[in-house]
Formats: structure tokens, sequence, C-alpha cells
């Protein structure tokens, strides 16, 4: 043990010498996602924001048929401009996102208590399109209703008789559930971090022995294999560890500045939090570290491993796919899947959720498990003849 | 002293040593000689325990490295056939990891890397990162890593290789220094001139068997040849046709 502690203090040493790597795990790595992640949740934000209170532009062709109508848009927050000659080829052509058109027998027709027809030309190949077709589309319904219910109760009936059904909203997002749909990047992005922070000295300490030829000379000490094994994947862990704590601490300042109240969303990123993904990470970090050492025992350069190691990465995508996209509902095993245990954990953290003892238990327990295993695989790779016989 | 006892190590189809057995005495240098590929570097690492052989046995100063390999290699200082340093790390950072390694104290370990910089003329490079060494520096490091334990029994596998004239003369000054503290010294070379200069003793191998073993003198009158060269080439020969 006490060798193994030597090999610790020397890899730790080696490897805070090398500027490069110690910028990209220590700064970039656990920095660089949460600052993006700010800058993009600030567009989201601002476009959220513009949505909803800026006019929606209008070109109405016929206005002066239907002034009551132009009267109610105008006063539902749409911007009335007069529709170019040829409304269609307009929109065609982009200059107008949206038109109206009001023929010429809309009068006739409104007088006449039939169905008068508006005709609404929009591009739904167009990104704004959508939403905003769906607006004009609102307005005007609320339009229709009004004027339907007045010319019932007018009959003497009462306006119910021609809504036989009416849907109630009861939205069950949570504002701090809407946050976290925001975040659900962020479970993704820490544990990536755990990839990211040990990875280069993961590489460095056995397939940069290999690749340097240093390591027969090492297997020639005194030293059991397995000690120097020991003192490489604790220095491996130290790093992805250190990574993952500036990421937190990135992500909680990063929080103070999220314009989470605009959307009336509430983010969870205290001590609650942290004492709640702290204990799901730590084992993790071990876990990844045995593996990437394993991983990297195999191969005969830096460059092999890092090919190797960088497809690695690719894993703790299939949680971030398992739990965001997928329509799974959470079920108790899935916290025994180590990676997509952590992922759930930390949405459900981030949301103010609970989480039982039972699941939180289940994510560490499974995660040491692989830990164990991954670090069992490392020592017979590392125990092997093998692995000193370089070239 | 080291003892090897009827080595043998396949590698799937190819038998890379074949009953390979010597004695290498303290107090001398005993010359392992072959051309390339006869299978010196395998019995190198057979004897630092690196790799397993299929037979025989390895005694370093009687310890049986089969049933007891950490302690064969506390008594060995090895320089191997790969001798990589850490680029980011001075030349005494890398012997004091070994000093470390070997589990000196911080006192001796000190006053031993001094001497041994102060032996291989190592001052104007010690406290410089070894990256960017010329190989001469590199192989100086790599000894004083591989003495600092201050083994009985020094394993060298090629140690002049690549190094230049001078490099080569202080490097077997130092080697015979070495004996002369009663070490046993054991180096093996594909170069003729090397053990002509150095050894006592003469282990000549090709093709993964031991071919001759005397000293220069008995390997001359073993062969009828006057000059070691010629001795050295009518060894090897004949087994360059057989199987």
């Amino acid at each position: 043990m006490r060798s193994a502690f030597v090999v610790f203090r020397k890899e730790l040493r080696e490897s805070l010498r090398d500027r490069r790597a110690l910028m990209n795990t220590l700064l970039v790595g656990p920095l660089l996602g949460p600052l993006l992640f700010l800058v993009m949740i600030r567009v989201v934000v601002s476009t959220e924001l513009n949505k909803a209170e800026k006019p929606l532009p209008v070109a109405i062709q016929g206005a002066e048929r239907a002034p009551n109508l132009v009267a109610a848009l105008k006063a539902a927050g749409a911007a009335v401009s007069v529709a170019p000659a040829d409304p269609a080829q307009a929109v065609r052509d982009e200059d107008i996102e949206l038109a109206l058109v009001i023929p010429s027998n809309y009068a006739e027709e409104w007088q006449a208590g039939r169905a008068a027809t508006v005709y609404a030309y929009y591009d739904s190949s167009r990104k704004e399109a959508g939403s905003q077709i769906g607006r004009l589309k609102g307005m005007l319904e609320v339009y229709s209703r009004q004027v339907g219910a007045m010319r019932l109760m007018v009959r003497g009936i009462a306006p119910m008789v021609a809504n036989p059904l009416l849907v109630a909203d009861r939205d069950q997002a949570t504002p701090s559930s809407k946050g976290a749909m925001l975040f659900a990047m962020l479970p993704y992005m820490l544990i990536l971090t755990t990839f990211i922070g040990g990875m280069f000295l993961a590489i460095d300490a056995t397939a940069g022995e290999r690749e340097r030829q240093s390591l027969e000379p090492l297997f020639a000490t005194p030293v059991r294999r397995t000690s120097f094994l020991a003192g490489k994947v604790m220095a491996t862990t130290a790093f992805a560890g250190t990574s993952v704590a500036m990421s937190l601490v990135a992500f909680l300042i990063v929080g103070r500045f999220m314009p989470a109240a605009d959307l009336g969303m509430s983010i969870d990123l205290g001590s609650r939090f942290l004492g709640l993904v702290i204990p799901v990470m730590l084992p993790l970090v071990l876990m990844v570290s045995s593996l990437q050492t394993f991983v990297a025992a195999f191969a005969k350069t830096f460059r092999e491993a890092q090919t190797q190691l960088g497809l690695l990465q690719i894993v703790p995508v299939v949680p971030v796919l398992l739990v965001t996209v997928l329509p799974f509902k959470t079920a108790l095993w899935m916290y025994a899947i180590p990676l997509v245990g952590q992922q759930l954990v930390i949405t459900r953290a981030l949301r103010g959720d609970t989480v039982g003892l039972v699941p939180e238990l289940l994510v560490i327990v499974s995660t040491l498990v692989l830990a164990a295993l991954t670090y069992v695989a490392a020592r017979r790779a590392y125990t092997s003849e093998r692995l000193a016989l370089s070239g | 002293m080291i003892e090897v006892r009827h080595l043998s190590k396949s590698y799937g189809e190819v038998a890379a040593v074949r009953d390979v057995s010597f004695v290498a005495r303290d107090g001398e240098i005993t010359g392992l000689l072959g051309p390339n590929g006869a299978g010196k570097t395998t019995t190198m690492r057979m004897l630092y325990t690196l790799v397993r052989p299929d037979s025989g046995s390895v005694l370093v100063d009687g310890i049986d490295a089969a049933t007891d390999p950490l302690a064969v290699r506390r008594h060995l200082g090895v320089l191997p056939d790969s001798r990589g340093l850490y680029r980011r790390l001075s030349a005494r950072e890398n012997i004091e990891y070994y000093a470390e390694l070997h589990g000196l104290d911080p006192v001796t370990a000190r006053a031993r890397i001094d001497r041994l910089i102060e032996r291989l003329g190592m001052h104007n490079i010690a406290q410089r990162r070894t990256d960017g060494f010329s190989q001469g520096e590199r192989v100086k490091t790599a000894i004083a890593r591989a003495l600092v334990h201050e083994p009985a029994n020094v394993v060298l596998d090629e140690p002049t290789n690549g190094l230049d004239v001078l490099a080569t003369r202080a490097l077997r000054e130092f080697l015979r220094e070495l004996k002369a503290e009663g070490r046993c010294v054991l180096l093996s070379t594909h170069v003729m001139q090397e053990v002509a200069a150095l050894c006592d003793r003469i282990v000549v191998i090709a093709h993964g068997r031991v071919v001759a073993n005397g000293s220069p003198d008995e390997l001359r009158a073993q062969t009828g040849e006057a000059a070691l060269e010629e001795a050295f080439m009518h060894l090897i020969s004949p087994s360059e046709v057989s199987p």
C-alpha cells in the first residue's frame, strides 16, 4: 500500500506539470459545459419571452369589411398591416409571414348568420410559422366563440348548448419540473466530466508508459504490479473527482445567474442537491477510472488509447436517451444500472423531487459493484505478461 | 550471483530460448553474446521475472525467481532493453522515484543519489527535465535509477546501444568499478568488442541455445581461432544452418 502511494504521488506530480492536460481536465472540461449551458438557457429564455410578448404581425386584405374582427385581433396583440395585392405570393416570397384575407362576401355571409370564411395564408415549412399561425387561429377562435355565444343568447339559448365539451387545462408541470426539462443536459454534462477528468492520466499512466518504454524497468522493481495499478487508479480517480467537483461548483455558480424566475421555474442547486448527487457520483468516478485504466492497458500507444477512450465517452449518452427521450416510466430497477441511476438521481434532485433511500442506495451499491468488477479486470490485465512487453 | 538452469521459453510456435544454463559470479563481468534475435533479451527478461519461463529456473543469490520474484528483484539492478524516462520529471526526480519504490528512506536515498550523480558525472543534467536528453544522458539516468538500491547483481541489456565512443568508454569504466566492488555484472550484447574489452566470462547464445561458455581464452582455445571475433563467427555460424 505504501508503494501504491508512491506511485500515486509520482503520477500526480507528473500530470500536474503538463499544462495542456491540466487545462483540459481541470478547467476546460468542467467549465465549458456549464458556460455553454448558461449561454444556451439564456437564449432559450429570451426567445420564449420574446415570443410571448411580441405583437403578432398580420397582414390583412379587406380589413374594412370586418372592422370588429380586426379590432378584436388588435386587442389580442396582433400588429395589423395592409396586405399586398397578392398575399399568397407575398408569403411565398417571404415578404410577410402571415396574411389574412377577408373576402368581399364576408359581410353578406356574416349578416345572414352563416359561417363567414376568412383565409389565412402561411408557409408551414418556415420555422416560426407553426407558433404564429397557432396564435392567429387562437385569436380568431376566441372572437368566433364570443360572437357565437352572443348570437345564441339573442335567440334565448344558453351558449353551453353549442359547447357540449369544455376542456379545462390543468398543467401538472410544476415550475421546477419545467426547469428540469431545460436542465436535462446537466446530468449528462456532470457524468461526462467523470469521463473527461481522468482520461488523460489513465492513458498516460498505462499506454503512455508502454509507448515511452518506461513500464519494463518499472516492473523490474520489487513492487507488486497490483500496487502500480492501485496507485495509477487512485491518481486517475483524484483527477476525475477534482474535475467533477469543479463542474459542480461551476453549476452552482451558473445556477445563480440563471434567468429561471423569468420563466416561472425553480431550480434546486443547493446543499440538498449536493447531498443527493455527491454520494452517487463518487462511486461513478471510481468505476470510470478503473474502466479507463483497464481499456488503456490494451492499447500500445497513446493515440490508440485516446481513440478507444474517446469511444468510451459515448457510453454516457445512452442513459440520457433512455431517461429523457424514450418514453420510459421510471422504475426502481433502473436505479440499479450504473449511469442510468446517476442520470435519474441527478434529474430528480434538480427538479426538487425527493429520492428515496432505497433508490439512492441502489445506485451507490450497483456502481460500486461494477467498479469492483472493472478493477478486477484491470488487475488481470496488469498482471498479464503481455502488458510490460512493449514493442 | 546469478544461476540460470535449463531455461526455455516459447512464443507460440517460436522457441525463443532453449535449455539455457549459465552462472554469473560475483566480482566478475559476464557477457551474454549473440546475434540479434538469439534470445538474449528473453533470457534477461526471465532473469528479472518479467517473463515466466516455460521450464527451468533462475536463482539470484540463491533465491528462486519462481517462488519469490519480489526478493529476486530486490537483489537485482536492471537496465532493460527499454529504458524510457519520465519526460516531465528531472533526472534526479526520475531516480528518486525508483528510490522510493525500493522503499529507501529520504536521507539514505539522497546520499545514494548524490553519490551516483557524482560517479556517473551527471551534475549538469541532474536538475534538468529528461525531455530532450541525449542517448548517453538517458542511459546514465537509467543506470542510476537501476542502482539506487545498491544491488549485489547488475543486469544490463545492451547497455552501450546507441552510445558514442566517449560515453561507451565511461560506461565500461563504470562497469569495471562495479565489478571491483564485488558485484555480479551480467550484460548482453551483440558487439564483439564489448565482451573482448570487458568480460571475464562469455556465454555465446545463438538460436536460443548456449553454444559456448568460458573465458575469452577458453573460447579461443575451443574454436582454434586466434582472434575472438573469428571465434565468435565460428561459434554462431554452424547453428545458422541447423534448425
